[in-house]
């Protein structure tokens, strides 16, 4: 029986019936990655240690039988959500060395649901990127095909899941960074609402789009962890007092009378053939299942990634500002002290990093303001009123994560406007505030993974899940698992 | 070009960044491509739209003002480049 391939519902039963301890599944975990791991790059830091301790204390409570959904799983961490006495890198020089003194909120719920930690994932820098090429810690690789990328910027959290190197991860999502390495690895991403998972203590890219969100092996692994991270913080203002929804009542495989909008504007020129052959194929699915397909229109789709890279830049650069090497983090001493920010500054980031920040810096800069930050903020309106005049016909839309399957590694990264257009389905759902999911649909003629796009009102997530677990129970897609142990020496 | 060497230069002192001369011709190159992509929001008529900085168009989150815990100003100092006397320590910034 290999643990590693199993979702965490299915251990929970395991580890509930006694037929195994969290302890053991663990040292499972931590075995492969040190196995595995050279191969993928998925991890920038392993706790094992920690890990360990944390699921000893899980054993515990499971003998007491107070577990709870996720006590004794094992889980990954992207690397921007801030550990207490775990470096927190980013990706990034600047916070190479950076111990946090405290928790984010999601890491605390995680803790007190009695999760292990085993360790901190990859990323793009600063969750800046499309490839994880960007990262200061070397590119994370595609399971599916060592040449190629995992997507990103949450590459480490999809590959780590793909490859049975964690049951499940958290993610972070600004313009797609959940949802694209999802459907490039062959996993769940799920999105949630802006709003619904506090931000306290995830490192800040671009306040206005960020939301942490789970990478799962199916959809019912998916609610769960996103139910366990779900809800209203005080310590973070944006974060937004709703009911979070039961995972139980959303696991029903039912799409009977679920209204279905399919959007033209996603299913255009440069959408590669194989990928709109499988998402089509899966729209029939949930139309065999009884759910009722609808055309709908979302005119300003073009104008997304245009809208975005003003926006998140924008934000980005102000949020940046705090990496001056006076608070944490990396100091390279200058003449005097805006030296010393400019050298920290300078040798601290990476080129991507240093774009969006002079992007962003630009764009709000005296004389431009108007021309094309505020122009951005007014087609983001004009794009988040498509959204809401579908979603009076429509309870979810479907389409596809992405327009092609991964591509190769040094494919894009000398060219960053062909990097930002391949986030061209993702972002939108971001400028929006909506909930969206990146379910696993098939596999192209190469053998790589193709993912299937839901998207949903805001607050909608029941309705989401619900028709992502329908599709998933029907399409029952037979198991298959990346070819690493062929390749390892 | 949208964008000139010397408009790069200066945004780079408002971002406080600096960067090597063959740097400062890539970033040119790329971030005037950039802004040409971007002008394409030019197309649209935007009169009467107002600019969504927010999805929740949120009002402002009120709470008490009561006194809480902060975080232990040890571990704090403890991950900054340096520190003395329990202060962030800067190089000199007024001259005596």
């Amino acid at each position: 029986m290999d643990l590693t391939a199993k979702p965490a519902h299915e251990l929970r039963a395991l580890l509930d019936r006694g037929e195994l301890s969290s302890e053991e599944l663990t040292r499972a975990y931590l075995e492969r990655i040190d196995r595995l791991d050279r191969g993928i790059n998925a991890y920038i830091t392993v706790t094992a240690d920690l890990a360990l301790e944390m699921a000893r204390k899980a054993d515990v409570r499971i003998r007491r039988g107070e577990a709870g959904p996720l006590t004794g799983i094992p889980l990954g961490l992207k690397d921007l959500l801030v550990t207490r006495g775990v470096r927190t890198t980013c990706a990034s020089r600047i916070l190479e060395n950076y111990v946090p003194p405290y928790d984010g909120t999601a890491v605390r719920r995680l803790r007190e649901a009695g999760a292990v930690f085993l360790g901190k994932l990859n990323m793009d820098e600063f969750a800046m990127g499309s490839s994880n090429e960007t990262s200061a810690f070397g590119p994370v690789r595609n399971p599916w095909d060592p040449d190629r990328v995992p997507g990103g910027s949450s590459g480490g959290s999809a590959a780590a899941v793909a490859s049975g190197l964690a049951a499940a991860a958290l993610g972070s999502d600004t313009g797609g960074s959940i949802r694209q390495p999802a459907a490039f690895c062959g996993v769940v991403g799920l999105k949630p609402t802006y709003g619904r998972v506090s931000r306290y203590g995830l490192v800040a890219f671009a306040s206005s789009l960020d939301q942490i969100g789970p990478l799962a092996r199916d959809v019912e692994d998916a609610a769960w962890l996103f139910a366990a991270v779900a809800g209203h913080d005080p310590l973070d203002s944006t974060s937004v007092d709703e009911p979070v929804p039961d995972p139980r009542a959303c696991l029903v495989p039912e799409a009977r009378g679920l209204r279905v909008g399919v959007p033209r504007e996603y299913f255009t020129e440069g959408l590669d053939p194989q990928v709109e052959a499988l998402v089509r194929r899966a729209i029939r699915v949930l139309e065999e299942q009884g759910a009722e397909i609808r055309e709908v229109c979302l005119p300003h789709t073009e104008y997304a990634v245009a809208t975005y890279y003003l926006i998140a830049p924008a934000e980005a650069s102000s949020n940046l500002a705090r990496y001056d090497g006076v608070k944490y983090g990396l100091r390279v001493e200058g003449g005097d002290l805006i030296d010393t920010y400019r050298k920290t500054r300078a040798q601290g980031f990476g080129a991507e990093v240093k774009r969006r920040i002079m992007l962003g810096t630009y764009a709000l800069s005296a004389g431009y303001y108007d021309a094309y930050y505020l122009r951005a903020l007014r087609v983001r309106r004009l794009i988040a009123q498509d959204f809401r005049a579908a979603f009076e016909t429509v309870d979810v839309i479907a389409c596809p994560t992405t327009p092609t399957a991964a591509f190769r590694l040094g494919e894009k990264i000398h060219d960053p406007l062909q990097m930002y257009l391949n986030d061209i389905f993702t972002i939108p759902a971001n400028l929006a505030g909506l909930p969206g999911i990146s379910v696993p649909c098939g596999f192209t003629d190469q053998g790589l993974p193709v993912g299937l796009q839901l998207l949903a009102a805001p607050f909608a997530e029941s309705v989401l899940l619900r028709a992502a677990y329908a599709y998933e129970q029907a399409a029952a897609l037979p198991p298959r698992r990346p070819p690493l142990e062929r390749r390892s020496p | 070009m949208r964008i000139t060497r010397d408009e790069v230069l200066h945004v780079a002192g408002l971002a406080r960044l600096e960067f090597e001369p063959d740097e400062i011709e890539a970033f040119t190159g790329q971030l005037a491509a950039i802004l040409d992509y971007v002008a394409k929001l030019e197309e649209l008529d935007l009169e009467g739209v107002e600019p969504m900085a927010h999805v929740h168009e949120a009002v402002n989150a009120f709470r008490e003002d009561e006194v809480r815990r902060s975080l232990p100003r040890e571990e704090v100092l403890a991950a900054a480049p340096d520190a003395e006397e329990g202060c962030f320590r800067v190089p000199k910034v007024i001259e005596a």
